[in-house]
């Protein structure tokens, strides 16, 4: 192929046609255009009148200039240019193609997959035989799996990014066994990993390696750290070249339990650097909503990270017992606990009726007896609701008789009179040191320092459901920490006091493990292996390579340790894992991962996804100088005054038609009066099936109710619309008659998300079948299928027939049946709740509080509505007076419905009227 | 030659007569003014003061011997004592119109397919007018075709009937004024764009036979437009005459300039021989012209 820079030509011995274009140009610069005879009464007058000047009798310079540029365009588009054509890759034997699946190179997939076909019809074209592997699928003793390219082909869609890193011993073992003669193209995802020059090295052995890799930087973002009330958001990338700005979106769920995108902060990264942060602040309300952080735009596991309990601030309340002694801080029975709690909650003080009231996730009574009836109750509900009720005894608990008799409702125990009190100046014995927990016991695992000792306690009354409430007991086997369940919440009693007086365990770091597993507090820093040892935990929500968090099914259980110790890999995916009462996030980008470009030797080449597409130029050059041509035949008309000036008008205004950007315009303009006019009245709607004479029935229909409800009620609706599901703004319409058509084609995506907002905004949707009913909706008509294949994607509450007491059987008229064309009782709508309830003195129930969104049916309601301007009727409907009587009553429904639609349930109120009444005559 | 092929067809006077009645419908009858034959320096409007034959009432005489009487005023004569009145009729003489219509090549051109040619527009004007006079009484006659001026729905006839196949083979015509009375009044209907000689002889020599008239311009938007651009020939509608030009569109502004000069020419001319002027351009509403002429004969002398 010749090649001019980056033009290739097919045949470039046409090329010397343009040795051509100078005579081409003395020829017809030579030729004056041919005059025009013209009939004209006025010649008298011109006669003697003489040219001022001769210039025109030869081509203007410019229409030489088209001509020739006309003529260049054809005679180069002839020679067959491409731009940027593909030299052959060339190269034969068996190809490796190894393709980086991790997940930073999920952000361009498709472009991989692309890129990968490409080769393989390539490798297809050329015989050779290939293998498309994934990294992480390799396995040391695997061979490599070579087979004719286009076998390939089917199993690339099953290729997909993992979201995590492969493990370099098992890369670089693979990378050992490799054998026989090969060459290479790698995908790589550009980040650096420790195993690859070994790969790459193991592979150049073979043979060629050539590297696909994307100039796109990868972006990845850290686990999210609480920090000094903010949140610090992390940011790495691999390219350090430029500066660039990255948008990080928290997601979560708002009060309503929709998912939403609730903050977002900007990383900017400085050039030159790889890591880039910065502080969301949020208010503890919607931090702890706060489900996960996205870096917008980017679409990897590593560009998620899931936020976890460690995120969320648990509202403690502490309530402590009136301090009789001087203040000793040490002393305070709170003290210890405070420390403890202060830096990853949020602490709340005052009156117990007043922190229920707040709803806190924990409330701490330290040594609080006294409990009046009251807030006895509250607690008590508060608990029951999922609370965490946390007691810690002292010199009171064990005066007092709280739980001595009977088992008291907030303690998890019934106590022993007095305590006891061991290795004390009046006692015998030694302190007691706590017992390794059991396996049972939701601190199992947690290492006991050996200076945790216990002095004085309360004792627990032996029952037959000690055992299983005790979770924490001393070498002795007294119990120390003892729980109960209470419906959702539980109480949790240390037998000890919360300070240092009775014990030691307040001052140990024990203390604040054991908070961290019951949930009262919730960890600050990285995860120790050891602080999970002995949990287990299951996979709740999983990442994918893609960075989608979806639900992970059900998956064996992990030990605590791993989730704590391990990077992520193929049995231990990243997701949030969730345990007893804590849930932590296992996350694709760990705190101190770091990214790094792969710096390839010189020997390979490296291509990227900008390498110019191959694109043929024949055809815009030919339909070049097609273009000058048919400009150089308005310009010589023009010339020689065979164009008119409103010739030349009329064919400018056809240009201007036939750019698209003012008819765009004018349909906005269009579409923007239509919407004015459907709000400036009611307005009815139906739906365009696509079947004319549908269509037309519907419209007339519409037409028939509308000049209905203008002469009989206040509604005075406006002209009747046709709408398109597709393109027309729907929320303008407060009713859409939608009649079924087999052959309706199916709306879009789009379209039904347009259709489920309005019903859930209050719209009606009045479906008609028009087959009478004989659907039955079940089975049966092909309208009944069509409808149900349309309804499906639909946000369609469940459905009943309409019962006789259905607020639209007397929005206006008092009905029973809803006859259109057809007779048919078969209308259904939205189901009543099932515990709507006989309305007292009321022939009707207390129904549901709004508009039926679907009205569901097959009396061919349009046809009986249709009429001309005239009010006439354009459809028989039955015959003679019963048919005028059916056709009456069919006008009727559609008042009601209308009426429905506009009112509510305005009309069921009527149950209240007895009430109104009987307040009223007091 | 769609015009020609138009006037051959049967039907074309009865059509044409159907145009012009409609578009001389909305008038009123016309009373020319009568001229003073002889006593010429009279003023006044209507009539020749004096009792004749005639509608308008003129006076109330006392009847004497010989008077018919069917002719004596009832009403008039109750009121008296004793006499018997006439009632008397002022005199009103029938007034003479000639048109000359120009039937050269020169007006049988529409510039588009919408406009009506020139030819067509000036038959339908002269003979509205024409229809006008004759329903006020007057005498109409038609010089190109010798046709003398005489009244009655007979001559109406005539006079539709030359005006639908009169044809003349020339690029230019001559104005002609034979057969036109002394004294009498003329209207002269064509583009003027010939040559100018034969029109001032022929109303050097009305002026000098005591008859005054109308002058009417007919002239197609383009002939004041020239929107002509390019190298372009220029053929008269006749063919006998061309003239061939690199850039029309240089010639326009001086063409334009001539077109003007001929138009000041005529209006001097008519001003100076008593005539009157007005250009019509085809496709504007004819009614307007009509309308002139209808007031430029009534107007008094």
């Amino acid at each position: 192929m010749f090649m001019l820079g980056p033009l290739g030509f097919l045949a470039p011995w046409l090329l010397l046609g343009l040795v051509m274009l100078p005579i081409l140009w003395l020829l017809l610069r030579a030729v004056p255009p041919a005059p025009i005879r013209r009939r004209f009464p006025g010649v008298a007058l011109l006669l003697g009148l003489t040219d001022d000047e001769t210039q025109t009798d030869r081509t203007p310079w410019w229409l030489l200039l088209l001509r020739t540029i006309a003529i260049a365009a054809a005679i180069i588009g002839f020679a067959g240019p491409i731009l940027n054509p593909k030299a052959d890759a060339g190269g034969t034997g068996p190809l490796l193609v190894l393709v980086d699946d991790t997940w930073a190179a999920a952000q361009d997939w498709n472009q991989r997959i692309d890129r990968i076909e490409t080769l393989l019809v390539e490798a297809t074209q050329a015989g050779r035989e290939t293998a498309v592997v994934a990294v992480s699928d390799l396995t040391p003793d695997a061979a490599i799996p070579f087979r004719a390219a286009q076998d390939w082909s089917a199993t690339l869609p099953m290729l997909e990014p993992k979201p995590w890193m492969p493990e370099a011993e098992a890369v670089t073992a693979w990378a050992e066994e490799l054998s026989g003669g090969f060459d290479t193209f790698w995908l790589s995802d550009g980040v650096d990993q420790p195993w690859r020059s070994a790969l790459l090295d193991s592979l150049q052995d073979r043979g060629a390696v050539s590297v696909f890799e994307a100039a796109r930087p990868v972006v990845a973002l850290k686990p999210a750290v609480f920090e000094d009330g903010a949140i610090r958001l992390s940011a790495i990338r691999n390219r350090t070249g430029s500066e660039a700005e990255i948008s990080v979106a928290a997601h979560g769920l708002d009060p309503a339990g929709i998912p939403r995108q609730l903050a977002t902060v900007d990383i900017a990264f400085a050039a030159g650097e790889a890591e880039a942060s910065a502080l969301l602040s949020l208010p503890a309300e919607l931090r702890n909503r706060v489900t996960r952080f996205e870096i917008s735009g980017a679409r990897s596991a590593g560009a998620v990270t899931l936020g976890d309990d460690s995120l969320r601030r648990r509202e403690i309340a502490i309530v402590a017992a009136r301090d009789e002694r001087e203040g000793l801080q040490l002393l305070s029975q709170t003290h210890y606990l405070e420390q403890a709690l202060e830096p990853n909650a949020d602490l709340i003080h005052g009156a117990i009726s007043d922190l229920v009231l707040a709803n806190p996730d924990v409330i701490v009574l330290a040594d609080v007896v006294s409990l009046a009836g009251a807030e006895a109750e509250a607690l008590e509900e508060w608990t029951r609701k999922g609370g965490l009720l946390v007691r810690f005894a002292g010199p009171r608990l064990a005066a007092s008789d709280l739980g001595r008799e009977a088992e008291d409702v907030l303690m998890p125990v019934r106590l022993r009179a007095g305590g006891r009190t061991v290795g004390g100046a009046m006692s015998w014995g030694e302190p007691k040191a706590l017992r390794t927990f059991s396996a049972e016991s939701p601190f199992f695992g947690l290492p006991i320092p050996e200076d945790v000792t216990v002095s004085s306690q309360v004792m627990a009354q032996p029952d037959p459901t000690l055992a299983e409430r005790t979770i924490a007991t001393l070498a002795d086997g007294t119990p120390l920490v003892t729980r109960k369940r209470l419906d959702l919440g539980q109480v949790v009693l240390f037998h000890v006091t919360a300070n240092a007086e009775w014990s030691t365990l307040p001052l140990s770091g024990l203390f604040v493990q054991m908070l961290e597993r019951l949930a009262v507090s919730t960890r600050l820093a990285a995860l120790e292996p050891g602080d999970l040892v002995g949990t287990t935990w299951t996979l709740d929500q999983a990442v994918t390579g893609f960075g989608e968090v979806v639900d992970a099914g059900t998956t064996p259980g992990i030990a605590g340790e791993r989730l704590a110790g391990e990077a992520p890999g193929p049995e231990l995916p990243p997701g949030l894992y969730a345990g007893e009462t804590r849930r932590i996030a296992l996350n694709a980008v760990a705190e101190d991962m770091s990214l790094a470009p792969v710096v390839w030797p010189g020997d390979v080449t490296v291509e990227g996804f900008a390498v110019a597409e191959e694109l043929p130029l024949k055809g815009a050059l030919l339909s070049l100088a097609l273009l000058a041509l048919m400009i150089d035949v308005f310009a010589t008309l023009l010339l020689s005054g065979r164009l008119s000036r409103q010739a030349t008008a009329a064919a400018l205004v056809v240009l201007a038609m036939a750019l698209p950007a003012p008819r765009a315009e004018a349909q906005e303009e269009l579409d923007v009066e239509r919407l004015i006019a459907a709000t400036s009245e009611v307005t009815l709607a139906h739906v365009v099936t696509g079947d004319a004479a549908v269509d037309e029935a519907a419209q007339a229909g519409m037409q028939g109710l509308s000049q209905v409800l203008f002469r009989r009620t206040s509604i005075e609706p406006g002209e009747p619309v046709a709408v398109n599901l597709e393109t027309d703004e729907l929320s303008v319409y407060p009713f859409l008659y939608w009649p079924i058509t087999e052959q309706q084609p199916r709306p879009s995506e789009e379209a039904y998300e347009k259709l489920n907002l309005y019903l859930r905004t209050g719209g009606l949707i009045l479906f008609d079948t028009r087959d009478a009913g004989t659907a039955g909706f079940t089975n049966g008509s092909p309208n009944g299928r069509k409808l149900q294949q349309l309804a499906l994607p639909l946000d369609i509450p469940p459905l009943e027939p309409i019962p006789a007491d259905h607020v639209l059987t007397r929005t206006f008229y008092l009905l029973q049946d809803f006859p259109g064309r057809h007779i048919s009782r078969d209308v259904w709508v939205e189901a009543a709740p099932a515990d709507a309830q006989q309305a007292e003195g009321m022939p009707f129930r207390n129904l549901n509080d709004n508009v039926t969104p679907v009205v569901i049916g097959g009396n061919d309601w349009a046809t009986a509505w249709a009429s001309d301007e005239n009010g006439r009727p354009l459809y028989p409907v039955g015959r003679g007076f019963a048919g005028e009587r059916q056709r009456e009553m069919a006008y009727r429904f559609g008042v009601n419905l209308v009426m429905h639609v506009l009112t509510g349930n305005y009309k069921s109120d009527q149950v209240h009227v007895p009430a109104l009444l009987d307040r009223l005559g007091q | 030659m769609i015009e020609t092929a138009r006037l051959s067809d049967p039907d074309a006077p009865a059509r044409l007569r159907r145009d012009a009645e409609t578009l001389a419908g909305p008038l009123p009858p016309l009373l020319a003014a009568a001229e003073h034959l002889a006593s010429s320096v009279m003023p006044g409007q209507h009539g020749r003061r004096r009792v004749g034959q005639g509608d308008e009432f003129w006076q109330y005489r006392p009847s004497h011997a010989g008077d018919e009487a069917r002719a004596i005023d009832w009403r008039r004569s109750a009121r008296s004592d004793d006499a018997l009145f006439v009632r008397e009729k002022e005199w009103q003489a029938a007034q003479s119109v000639s048109l000359w219509l120009d039937m050269g090549r020169s007006m049988d051109f529409a510039s588009t397919r919408n406009l009506p040619t020139k030819a067509d527009e000036a038959r339908r004007l002269s003979l509205a007018l024409c229809v006008l006079l004759v329903r006020g009484g007057e005498r109409v006659g038609l010089t190109n075709m010798g046709l003398p001026p005489r009244a009655g729905q007979l001559q109406l006839m005539r006079l539709t009937d030359a005006l639908a196949r009169g044809e003349d083979e020339a690029d230019y015509a001559a104005p002609d004024l034979r057969g036109a009375p002394s004294r009498s009044r003329a209207v002269f209907v064509s583009d003027f764009l010939g040559d100018m000689e034969p029109v001032t002889m022929a109303l050097a020599a009305a002026a000098d036979r005591g008859i005054d008239g109308v002058l009417l311009q007919i002239l197609d938007p383009q002939e004041e437009a020239f929107p002509f651009d390019g190298r372009t020939i220029f053929e008269s509608v006749g063919g006998t005459m061309r003239h061939e030009t690199l850039k029309a569109g240089d010639l326009r502004d001086r063409y334009l300039d001539r077109l003007a000069e001929r138009k000041d020419q005529l209006s001097t001319l008519a001003r100076r021989t008593g005539w009157q002027y007005d250009l019509h351009r085809t496709g504007t509403p004819a009614p307007g012209a009509l309308l002139w002429l209808y007031t430029a004969l009534e107007r008094a002398h």
